[in-house]
């Protein structure tokens, strides 16, 4: 069977490539489906630690943690979609209403 | 054969993320993110963690990616022409902060590769349906009600904010 250090290494891969794509793409929905991939890659880590100690507490938080990532999604696309209907873009270069 | 499975899983998680980071297409990155989602089910099996499984299938690639796919298909946004092959500042940036937390975090990982716990003898009846609604319907009975007032919280917010504002139409 595989060590516990696998599991997190893919956890800790998985979160930089959800960084990177945060921090380079433009697309405002791109960059929300990385944040996803980041709190994906934080989930396995915590499922991980519960199944390596045996801890059932570490599975529930993760339920709790998919329950407030759909309401996040569900209210992070009705302002993309709010944002869209003022801009007509959701490139967020090109987004100035707080910039000079 | 769990290893030959896990490491199969890994590498298609890791090229599916990657895949979603860089394909130009906002529709492509969407199924490519669901890809990603399905294969970390996958990995949760392997973990023994059947409930939670179904669940990421069920919320994170059922619902909450058919809202994604939903959005986009509803705004049409064009595709981005370039993605990594402008050599901007942001792009550097991006890739520079990125490659630093990863080797920050496999660092501490490795750090503790001695002190990280074995496999548990529970292991195999953590996970299952049962024994994770003993605990949240004795034990977390109150945030489990609580999360029914943010999800009510949240669609009746989202409703409210993608509504068109009666007052710019006329």
């Amino acid at each position: 069977m595989l060590s516990l250090t696998w599991f997190l290494a893919l956890s800790a891969i998985l979160f930089a490539i959800g960084t990177i794509g945060v921090l380079t793409r433009k697309n405002a929905i791109v960059i929300f489906m990385s944040v996803e991939l980041m709190l994906n890659a934080v989930n396995l880590t915590l499922v991980a630690f519960s199944s390596f100690m045996g801890d059932i507490h570490g599975q529930i938080l993760v339920f709790f943690s998919l329950c407030v990532a759909a309401a996040e999604a569900a209210v992070g696309l009705a302002i993309v979609i709010a944002i869209f209907r003022n801009n007509l873009t959701v490139d967020i270069t090109k987004i100035k209403l707080l910039r000079w | 054969m769990v290893t030959y499975i896990f490491f199969v899983l890994a590498t298609l998680a890791i090229a599916s993320a990657l895949a979603t980071i860089m394909s130009r297409s906002t529709v492509n990155s969407a199924l490519f993110l669901v890809l990603n989602m399905v294969t970390l089910a996958g990995v949760y099996l392997l973990l023994k963690a059947q409930f939670l499984a179904i669940i990421q299938i069920l919320v994170y690639a059922g619902a909450i990616m058919v809202l994604f796919l939903f959005v986009i298909m509803l705004l049409n946004v064009d595709d981005e022409e370039t993605v990594f092959s402008k050599k901007t500042f942001r792009n550097a940036f991006g890739f520079l902060l990125g490659g630093v937390i990863m080797a920050q975090l496999l660092y501490a990982v490795a750090g503790y590769t001695g002190v990280l716990p074995d496999i548990s003898s529970e292991m195999t009846y953590v996970g299952t349906v049962e024994a994770i609604g003993n605990t949240m319907f004795t034990e977390y009975l109150f945030p489990f009600e609580v999360t029914a007032i943010l999800l009510t919280v949240a669609v009746v917010g989202a409703l409210f904010i993608a509504q068109r504002n009666p007052k710019s139409q006329n």
